[in-house]
């Protein structure tokens, strides 16, 4: 389908924001009852709940490692979370990023502690609107936090991309299908490390940097949000 | 049984001798409910109920399909449960297991059979197009009482739904090449609207353990229980559905005793469902 819409319009994007500007984002943490650890995340148009299960015994046992815990992350989006109904289970798209947030928290958390363990991650897309995997990693790991996982830091995802040649934070949902490219990124934001890093479209080499750099500024605001959300649950049991 | 599921029976036992609960409710008291609706911006309708602590949402999807060959003139709707590994530790990813799909049929049997959905108001063209309803239920937190918490959602969901017309324009003019009389039905409903739908019967599940019956079982509860009864009930006061499970029994008097407080409840439910989509 060609469909040719101005996605800059007098300098601003389709819903107002400014190149460097992040959707409106709500982090809440510790919301669910049987979970060890929770975290609910909106972003923009994204719902996302995520749930922490572990460390408890890796099953079956073959998948144990004998010196450190698995992570086994698990993205999945609900049926109605999309325009056209999604058929429920897994699906080639959604193994891969399990796949790839999986990876990225494994280096974060301390697996060495949990020998023969697995750390389970339950990250379910609700409403989904561009940018998804960045939302479930980011609820994912307030979730860990909240489960008390031992981590080096809290992993935190955001994406840039690039629409009608220039280069923004944080794409929305006709940006994603319209733009020329999208660069989500996974950071542990005390060292700056990258966790996650995967690209579409076209970029030139400088347009990458600059892509980059402004995915890591996103990272860094986001990850104040999700210490804030942390705090905010901790201080209010403490005040109970 | 787990582990903590067996020290704690001896304890709930020894409560209910005394006619307690472990959270202080009454026998045929249920918890907390709390219905949110709309909350799925893609869904055509959906809702978040808790009971207590077991959180459910459910979410409508619709489209435009073909009806099956022995009702050419009516909708089609299906329902699916997805029993998520986040809702519990001992839920497995994988393919929709024995649970799921007993809670899916429950939920569905009770939305079909007691005719909720007008589905011959789902007809668009005759033997050819009809709208398919998908309900999807997504269990968050399982605390106990699945059934009640998701025929609840499903409800909720199915009552702040509206028909799509809006978002399928581009399907249905392709089919106006094909069928002209689409045309006709578009002028008949130009804008989106919500289901048709009427009075919905209320489920209500008890569970039973050494001769003690309390309604809305906590998950506690529900794993020394014995037997298990869903009765669903309309406004009218008739009986609308009901299921037995687990391998205990229940005396001809215990049924009436649950019927009639499947009455009181569902009555009181009713008007939560109706205050939280505004009827």
């Amino acid at each position: 389908m060609k469909t040719e819409i101005k996605l800059i319009k007098n300098g601003k994007r389709l819903d107002g924001r400014k190149n460097d500007e992040l959707r409106p984002i709500k982090i809440e943490a510790g919301v669910l009852h049987r979970a060890e650890g929770s975290c609910y995340l909106e972003w923009g148009g994204n719902k996302v709940l995520a749930a922490v299960y572990g460390p408890r015994e890796a099953v079956p046992r073959h998948t144990q490692n004998p010196l450190r815990a698995i992570v086994n992350a698990r993205y999945n989006m609900a049926a109605f979370s999309v325009d056209d109904r999604k058929r429920p289970g897994p699906d080639r798209r959604s193994r891969e990023i399990s796949k790839v947030i999986s990876e990225a928290l494994e280096n974060i958390i301390i697996t060495e502690k949990f020998p023969r363990a697995s750390i389970d991650v339950s990250i379910e897309i609700l409403d989904a609107e561009a940018g998804t995997r960045c939302a479930g990693l980011t609820a994912a790991a307030v979730a860990l936090v909240d489960a008390g996982i031992p981590m080096k830091d809290i992993p935190v995802a955001c994406a840039a991309g690039k629409i009608e040649g220039e280069i923004v934070l944080d794409l929305g949902k006709e940006e994603d299908n319209f733009g020329d490219a999208d660069l989500p990124i996974a950071i542990a934001p005390r060292t700056g490390e990258i966790l996650l890093l995967q690209m579409d479209g076209h970029l030139t080499q400088k347009e990458f940097d600059k892509a980059l750099d402004l995915a890591i500024k996103g990272c860094k605001t986001i990850a104040e949000l999700q210490k804030k959300a942390i705090l905010e649950k901790y201080q209010k049991n403490m005040e109970e | 049984m787990s582990i903590t599921a067996e020290i704690k029976k001896d304890y709930i036992i020894k409560l209910a001798k005394s006619g307690k609960r472990v959270d202080n409710r009454k026998f045929d008291e249920f918890r907390k409910i709390k219905i949110e609706t709309d909350i799925i911006k893609k869904a055509e309708g959906s809702a978040k109920v808790t009971i207590g602590n077991t959180q459910v949402i459910a979410g409508i999807k619709m489209d435009l399909g073909e009806p099956y060959p022995d009702a050419p003139d009516s909708g089609v709707m299906t329902t699916a449960a997805e029993l998520i590994p986040m809702a519990s530790p001992d839920f497995e990813s994988g393919p929709p297991d024995e649970e799921s799909i007993e809670l899916a049929r429950v939920v569905d049997r009770g939305i079909r059979e007691s005719k909720i959905i007008d589905v011959d108001k789902l007809c668009i063209i005759p033997s050819e197009k009809v709208w398919m309803v998908f309900i999807d239920i997504h269990i968050l937190d399982y605390d106990g009482n699945l059934f009640d918490t998701a025929s609840l959602a499903s409800l909720a969901a199915l009552m702040t739904a509206k028909v799509p017309i809006e978002r399928l324009k581009p399907m249905f003019e392709n089919l106006q090449e094909k069928h002209p009389s689409i045309e006709k039905y578009l002028k008949e409903h130009p804008k989106d609207f919500p289901l048709p739908l009427s009075d919905p019967p209320i489920s209500c599940t008890s569970a039973k353990f050494n001769g003690i019956v309390l309604m809305d079982p906590s998950l506690d509860e529900e794993q020394i229980a014995e037997a298990r009864l869903t009765i669903a009930t309309d406004t009218k006061g008739d009986i609308r559905a009901m299921q037995k499970g687990l391998n205990g029994s229940f005396t001809v008097d215990e049924i009436n005793k649950v019927i009639k407080s499947s009455f009181d409840n569902g009555k009181k439910i009713r008007e939560i469902l109706y205050k939280s989509v505004g009827k």
